[in-house]
């Protein structure tokens, strides 16, 4: 009874310190804001273009909760977003603009693809086999800007969205040609056997494995980065890089490392999405999930243990936006304007820091005067003697 | 292999798409060219160029007339480029992630726009918009394997050229070219000599707006004679590439922006030979990331060879080698 209320307490006051510890809420704080915010200006494009805002509105705020297969549907969208997110903290964390893991997911559900339609393999082994593949080939991807940067200065965002384009030319002719259903009228792969399929969590559902496999690589990533020497490694060669090659951090290989296993999360996440979504490859164009994964890993400040809330939110979005615009005159397309300016408003140091800027000026402020208290306190003394 | 090669670069067919297909990329190029020069990177050239495109059409469609269309997706180009400045030098914001954010913004904003305005996502082809005009050049029209290429192109390869010159003036002749680049080198030494950077660095952003502005139109307006969503293709990507490759200046940004228009152009005619059009489509991309590594490779091997030279000509004038070359080196060295 006494061990209870003791427990209950601790909780509270846990809850109470996670409250005033800004340090803490703050990440918090800037994603609930966002959210509110980006929610506020969507309805407000809404009433903008929409015959019937009201229901449009509706559909867009309250959609993704109003039906128990749009919150499977939820969940089931933050795994790429997920995926993308902790692979774009990596690359973040390095203080790199590198947004090859598009290339690394689209690739990835490619082998995916190929395994699942050619392999034949036991249930569990199967899709195993296609994410490890993936993995390998979109971390082989993933290091192609880094060498670029390295070798001959090339800017890593630059180079990385011309391979892009490369690379989505090279999947769909991959497809096209090796991997294509000639039945199908629409662009399609053959289907994939049958143990390709993630196993589902809950029967007659969408909600498949891959959001399992999604929570392991969260906590994974979170070790790797902040409980072990190369994810320490990656952060000193992010915050200032001459300094750890001073401290005799081999900043090459390590910027070519974090790109590999960035390259690989979104490699692992193309399988995933493959065989926990779908029964052929039917992508028409490329998702582009990399571009979400920016905002999740912006919003998440770098952090994998901010990732599956920015995921939610945006899943959110996206969800909301895909419900508003099938049963209504709004395009789809609008989110995207919305995740555009969102990113905006959080790479402006000004706006997102505006928080912390005031209340380091107020902590400034405060320690400040207590100096001045402390130092004149001793001067009158001294005028006295 | 050899036969075709030559059968395509002696037909003036092939060369007529060059020239056409090297216009919008010169143009955006020689826009990153002068942001570049005073050191901010415009990676919104995409999504300006998106916007000029679609607002081209829009206006041209609306107002019967294909100038104020031109000057319409001009402002609205010019309308990003300057968010993008004061997001990035105003609110602190980083600028190749601003960049990037306005990119997206614009991919999805145009389409957007597009589909509250004619119910279409992918084409405008509902709306009735007008294109600029193709000049058929009076005398050079007759001569016989020229002639066919430089007549019939539109405007707007003529501008590309004039933009070619004008920047080169602008860089390199004009006070105000002296002082972008001296923002650019130095932005404490500029400011007191009395520049303002900030300033200069919107000056750039919003030339570099006007020039993608009409390379964007001529996409949709000259080009093709339509807006499609994502028009603009990566052209934005492959300008802040190209620019590394001009080498900073106006003429370079020739050379640069020609790598990406031959691949284009011998894209189509690979594809009569029986190569997948998907690998063909990916050409361009990768032949300009291969132009960079190469000019980078270029000049790297030429900063040893200058530093040698200077190494060799210091030791030479001071052992009597010969009196022309320390005088040489140095003036490369200010070079």
């Amino acid at each position: 009874m006494k061990a209870t209320t003791k427990r209950k307490e601790s909780v509270f006051r846990k809850i109470g310190y996670f409250f005033s510890d800004k340090e803490k809420l703050e990440p918090t704080l800037v994603i609930i804001f966002t959210a509110l915010f980006s929610i506020l200006l969507g309805v407000g494009l809404i009433f903008l273009v929409s015959k019937d805002p009201v229901q449009s509105a509706r559909n867009f705020v309250l959609g993704p909760f109003m039906r128990t297969y749009n919150i499977y549907y939820l969940i089931i969208a933050m795994v790429p977003l997920i995926f993308t997110g902790l692979a774009l903290c990596i690359i973040y964390q390095l203080h790199y603009m590198s947004l090859i893991v598009d290339s690394s997911f689209y690739m990835g559900a490619v082998i995916a693809t190929a395994i699942g339609v050619n392999v034949a393999l036991p249930a569990g082994v199967h899709p195993l086999l296609a994410m490890i593949l993936a993995g390998l080939v979109g971390g082989l991807i993933g290091i192609l800007p880094a060498i670029l940067r390295i070798k001959w200065r090339a800017n890593e965002l630059v180079s990385s969205l011309m391979l892009n384009y490369v690379f989505y030319f090279v999947g769909s002719y991959i497809i096209l040609y090796f991997l294509r259903d000639r039945n199908q009228a629409i662009l399609a792969s053959l289907p994939f056997r049958s143990t390709f399929a993630l196993p589902k969590l809950i029967p007659n559902t969408q909600l498949h494995a891959g959001v399992l496999i999604a929570i392991l690589f969260i906590v994974l990533v979170s070790i790797f980065l902040y409980k072990t020497r190369w994810g320490y490694q990656i952060r000193v060669t992010g915050a200032n890089p001459r300094f750890a090659a001073y401290a005799g951090i081999p900043v090459a290989t390590v910027v070519i490392l974090a790109h590999f296993i960035s390259g690989f999360i979104g490699g692992v996440g193309g399988a995933v999405e493959m065989a926990g979504l779908y029964r052929a490859f039917i992508w028409q164009t490329n998702p582009s999930y990399a571009w979400d994964g920016v905002i999740v890993a912006m919003l998440a400040k770098r952090n994998p243990k901010y990732v599956p809330l920015s995921a939610f939110f945006l899943a959110y979005l996206r969800v909301g936006a895909d419900f508003m615009s099938r049963r209504g005159d709004v395009a789809f397309e609008f989110v995207t304007l919305l995740q555009g300016f969102i990113i905006l408003i959080l790479a402006s140091d000004k706006i997102s820091n505006s928080l912390k800027i005031r209340r380091l000026r107020k902590a400034a402020l405060a320690s400040e005067q207590e100096s001045k208290a402390r130092t004149t306190m001793p001067s009158t003394e001294g005028n006295t003697l | 292999m050899t036969n075709f090669v030559a059968s395509v670069f002696s037909s003036s067919n092939y060369w007529f798409i060059v020239l056409r297909s090297t216009a919008p990329i010169l143009l955006v190029t020689l826009g990153a060219v002068i942001t570049e020069a005073a050191n901010i990177k415009n990676m919104a050239l995409e999504g300006s160029m998106l916007w000029a495109a679609l607002m081209g059409v829009v206006v041209s469609a609306w107002t019967g007339n294909a100038w104020l269309g031109l000057i319409a997706g001009i402002a609205s180009s010019v309308a990003i480029a300057l968010i993008l400045g004061l997001f990035a030098l105003k609110l602190d914001a980083n600028p190749v992630l601003c960049g990037v954010a306005l990119n997206l913004f614009s991919s999805g904003g145009t389409v957007f726009v597009l589909f509250s305005l004619t119910g279409d996502k992918g084409i405008s082809s509902s709306l009735s918009s007008k294109t600029l005009p193709f000049l058929h050049l009076p005398y050079i029209e007759n001569i016989p394997w020229l002639g066919s290429i430089l007549s019939g192109q539109n405007i707007v390869v003529w501008i590309s050229v004039l933009a070619v010159v004008i920047v080169h003036l602008l860089l390199n002749k004009a006070t105000i070219g002296r002082r972008i680049r001296a923002t650019g080198e130095n932005v404490e030494a500029a400011k007191s000599a009395g520049i303002d950077p900030v300033r200069i660095k919107f000056l750039t952003l919003a030339i570099s707006g006007v020039l993608a502005g009409i390379a964007g139109c001529f996409l949709s307006m000259g080009y093709t004679s339509n807006f499609t969503s994502g028009i603009a293709a990566g052209r934005g990507y492959v300008a802040n590439a190209a620019q590394v490759v001009a080498g900073g200046t106006a003429f370079g940004a020739i050379f640069a922006s020609l790598i990406f228009g031959l691949t284009d152009a011998m894209a189509t005619y690979l594809q009569n030979v029986g190569m997948p059009p998907e690998l063909i489509q990916a050409l361009p991309y990768l032949v300009t990331i291969l132009g960079f590594i190469v000019v980078t490779l270029i000049r790297d091997h030429r900063e040893i060879q200058r530093k040698r030279r200077l190494f060799e000509g210091d030791t030479g004038s001071t052992f009597g080698r010969g009196p022309g070359r320390p005088h040489q080196t140095t003036g490369e060295a200010a070079s």
